[in-house]
């Protein structure tokens, strides 16, 4: 609403202009209208379906060997499956929950909307990487119900290429198929965000979500093909025989190391810019101001994409690669912090002198902002080589990447789906519940994963499914944590659901939201916007919104 | 051992090293994550809204702000770098008289041998205040050599030598574990280091009877295998070869250590040395890992005999 929106002149009032309640949810109900849609907000909404169902899949994993971790001798299940079962955890959460839910879900629907387009460049081509990201997910699921597989997550050689009985190629090839995806969503939302954006929408006026994408997608289409690759030498030693990883066969297994953490880990970034990029709208709405330092948010999303290209070798501290080596990498790993560092300072800026309204989506971005906070503090430990030598591989290690992947990125896409919910639905949802569950994925978080930090300082390796016993007590306080985890992800599910049924009508804009996409009707009409929007002001003009919703109230 | 509590022992010369940086760096964490977290609810019940008809007026970012926050960050984070990285330098520089146990990690187990030739799988024992380096290789799979009591780790690979060293500083009994996900009993692939008076540990040493030191089981390989027939004669002495440069026919060079002749026995044709011609036969399956680590032991032990012809390459 505070984007001064005006129909251009020279464009005559619209021919096409729709009923007040048309729009894209409505235009049709048969499953072949969904499942044939071109429409960037139903492969949206296609994409939230399928990464909620890989979500409670990889969380199921995870439910089982919390409650086998409870006694030091393991409670529930054989070696064989606690080893396939955390690979399965982490191979559903990274690649068929973590990297497409923010860019796939929210920023598919978002990214057409917050500037001013009708869909994405590449309607049908988006459409299609919904069906490749599928094919992947039924490859994954399928290596995991028939055998599972047992490498973890990371595919570490020689053991996933010469030594794993499992199914290591059909995973392999699930995350290979499902990289294509990510591949064509970020190209079409590069395309997108050059080509698309309204008259008047230049670089700095964009949303900061619009930039966080942006930098995502550019890790993307330079970091999955390297990961595509790198499974594909995997194929080859293991169906072929031909030595590149075992040096049985004349390889080097740290060569796949490198090769995995070039692309994993910028991967770790496209799961946290979304989510840095989503809490970067949800503040300035609810402190009513504008964006604390918007240049420099901006263009660190930008460093942190070129930096997270080279610092893939601080995972390989003690792996055996040059101490020289790792000295460069030490320290490009510390530059790499400091444009997250500064995105925190102004977010909290932000807050300074503004008009605060604690609603469910600004405490999850609250959360967000104090335990991504403490997980970029615990990478300063793991970047220092001489502590690095102690944690790395322990609990430390997971507790780490944990406050990093569901302290930051699933609060921020948790943070997303509430603020754009009344967005996508037309619905609000029950605000008493939504704190509620808010406040639990909080607590529980942290019971769950705060004692693995201590665990893993005292010595706990990951991926052991027994442990001696003075490790008891806090393995008890981390499964305990994750039941109180597990309840707060169920009720968003349930009253989310509700909501569409049984919420409030949110109108246009219930927020009140600067933005182009609340300048348009919830849900939004199939083509977006009656008329193209010019704009004239950068996208946190709060203080233009006074003036707005003084006058007219809603588009 | 077995107690519970929330700060590992520390056991070796190395564990207060790590410590103090770790303290540093979580002091410095804490100062600003709980900085951050109290200017967040400061700000959120100071400037919470009061009537829905609120907007409070913009304030614009100052530069000084933003470059204030980026380089004190900056020059704190280049302090950890710094510290941490000499840390890691001495972890990967052992002293001169350390006393070197080879360790060969398999699935799923351990096993160690001391130069004096005594054997065990899965303990490790070590005498006190002694600089102890670990000669490490796997078998199989990449494992992972962990003693949390004296914060180091070095995953052990196959093909090549690894390294890891401590001086242990307390008596007792502490955990060994593999830190690299290595299969289905990764969990069970774990031990103890037992950390004993040095004149116990020599008793120990000799507890198991007669057996041959490291050097002298690779010298009685060495003879076994006929290396004895060519080097020497018609192929390069070995004496004094270990730690020296080598230079090969490609006018390339090397530093002949532990995982130079490990590989020069194993697949002689990859890399021949310069002036000689290769007609050295590989022993690719003959030797196991083990007598691969002693007959490098033999090697190594042979200093001091070079002659002139033998200096050329």
């Amino acid at each position: 609403m505070s984007m001064l929106v005006s129909a251009p002149e020279a464009e005559p009032a619209p021919a096409l202009r729709l009923g007040r309640h048309r729009n894209y949810l409505n235009s049709g109900y048969t499953v072949a209208s969904w499942l044939f849609s071109t429409d960037h907000k139903r492969v949206a909404i296609l994409y939230l379906i399928a990464v909620t169902l890989f979500f409670f899949l990889g969380g199921a994993a995870a439910v089982i060997f919390r409650i086998h971790l409870l006694t030091p001798k393991g409670l529930l299940v054989q070696p064989e499956t606690y080893n396939k079962l955390f690979t399965a955890h982490g191979l559903i959460m990274v690649f068929f929950f973590l990297i497409p839910s923010i860019p796939a879900v929210l920023g598919n629907f978002l990214v057409p909307l917050m500037i001013g387009a009708k869909d994405l460049a590449f309607p049908r081509l988006n459409l299609a990487s919904w069906y490749i990201f599928m094919a992947g997910g039924t490859l994954m699921i399928g290596a995991t119900v028939f055998g599972g597989v047992d490498t973890g997550w990371t595919f570490y050689t020689p053991y996933s290429s010469m030594f794993s009985n499992s199914n290591v190629m059909l995973a392999a090839l699930g995350v290979f198929v499902a990289g294509f995806s990510s591949i064509l969503t970020g190209l079409n939302f590069i395309v997108t965000i050059h080509k698309m954006r309204a008259p008047g929408l230049t670089w700095f006026r964009l949303p900061l979500f619009i930039w966080a994408m942006y930098a995502t997608s550019i890790i993307m289409v330079l970091g999955t093909p390297v990961l595509a690759m790198t499974l594909t030498l995997i194929a080859i030693e293991r169906i072929l025989r031909i030595g590149i990883f075992d040096p049985a066969l004349g390889g080097d297994p740290l060569l796949f190391q490198h090769l995995f953490w070039f692309y994993s880990h910028p991967a770790v970034y496209i799961m946290i810019l979304p989510s840095m990029g989503v809490v970067t709208e949800i503040i300035p709405c609810f402190c009513r101001k504008r964006i604390f330092g918007y240049g420099f948010i901006a263009v660190s999303s930008l460093a942190i994409a070129s930096l997270s290209f080279v610092v893939w070798g601080h995972h390989m501290f003690v792996s055996g690669q040059s101490i020289y080596g790792g000295m460069v990498f030490s320290f490009l790993s510390y530059l790499v912090a400091i444009p997250s560092a500064i995105k925190v300072f102004n977010w909290t800026a932000t807050l300074h002198k503004g008009s605060v309204l604690l609603q469910t989506p600004m405490l999850y971005a609250l959360g967000f902002i104090g335990l991504f906070t403490m997980g970029g503090c615990t990478g300063l430990m793991l970047a220092a080589m001489g502590v690095d030598i102690h944690v790395t591989g322990t609990y430390f290690i997971v507790a780490h990447f944990h406050y990093i992947m569901v302290g930051g990125a699933v609060m921020g896409y948790l943070g997303g789906i509430h603020f754009w919910w009344p967005k996508m639905t037309g619905r609000m949802y029950s605000e008493r519940w939504s704190v509620l569950s808010a406040i639990l994925i909080f607590l529980g978080f942290n019971l769950t994963f705060f004692p693995q930090f201590v665990l893993g300082y005292l010595g706990m390796p990951r991926r052991y499914y027994a442990y001696p016993p003075e490790f008891q007590v806090l393995n008890v306080m981390s499964t305990a944590g994750a039941s109180i985890l597990a309840v707060g992800y169920l009720l968003p599910f349930s009253y989310l659901l509700w909501s569409l049924k049984y919420g409030k009508p949110a109108g246009p804009n219930p927020w009140p939201a600067t933005g182009l996409e609340w300048t348009t009707q919830s849900p939004p009409e199939t083509e977006n916007f009656e008329v193209t929007p010019v704009v004239s002001e950068e996208a946190y003009a709060y203080d233009l919104l006074k003036l707005k919703e003084g006058g007219s109230g809603s588009a | 051992m077995d107690e519970f509590k929330i700060f590992p022992e520390q056991s070796s010369t190395f564990a207060s090293q790590v410590d103090a940086l770790f303290f540093f760096i979580l002091a410095v964490s804490a100062f600003f994550s709980i900085l951050i977290a109290a200017l967040l609810v400061y700000f959120s019940i100071k400037y919470r809204r009061k009537s829905t008809g609120e907007f409070p007026p913009a304030t614009k970012s100052a530069v000084w702000i933003e470059v204030t926050w980026t380089l004190v960050p900056l020059a704190l984070t280049m302090v950890m770098f710094v510290w941490g990285s000499r840390l890691y330098f001495s972890a990967y520089r052992p002293p001169s008289d350390s006393m070197d146990i080879h360790i060969i990690g398999k699935q799923w187990m351990w096993k160690m041998q001391h130069p004096q030739g005594r054997r065990e799988i899965n303990e490790l024992h070590v005498p006190l205040g002694r600089a102890i380096r670990l000669v490490m290789i796997s078998q199989d799979v990449i494992h992972d050599l962990f003693i949390p009591a004296f914060r180091i780790k070095q995953d052990v690979l196959p093909g090549r030598y690894t390294y890891e060293w401590f001086q242990a500083s307390t008596l007792g009994e502490f955990h060994l574990f593999c830190a690299q996900y290595c299969g289905t009993q990764h969990a069970e692939m774990i031990g103890r280091v037992i950390v004993m008076e040095p004149a116990q540990y020599d008793a120990w040493l000799s507890g198991a009877g007669t057996e041959e030191t490291m050097v002298q089981a690779g010298e009685r390989l060495y003879r076994h295998f006929g290396c004895n027939t060519c080097h020497g004669v018609k192929a390069p002495t070995l004496a004094g070869l270990y730690g020296s440069r080598v230079q090969f026919t490609t006018g390339a060079t090397a530093i002949a250590d532990d995982s130079y002749l490990r590989e020069h026995v194993l697949t002689p044709s990859v890399r021949t040395v310069a002036g000689y011609q290769s007609i050295m036969p590989t022993f690719k399956g003959q030797m196991t890992e083990d007598q691969l680590g002693q007959i490098i032991a033999y090697i190594k032990s042979l200093r001091g005999y070079k002659t002139e012809t033998e200096q050329k390459p």
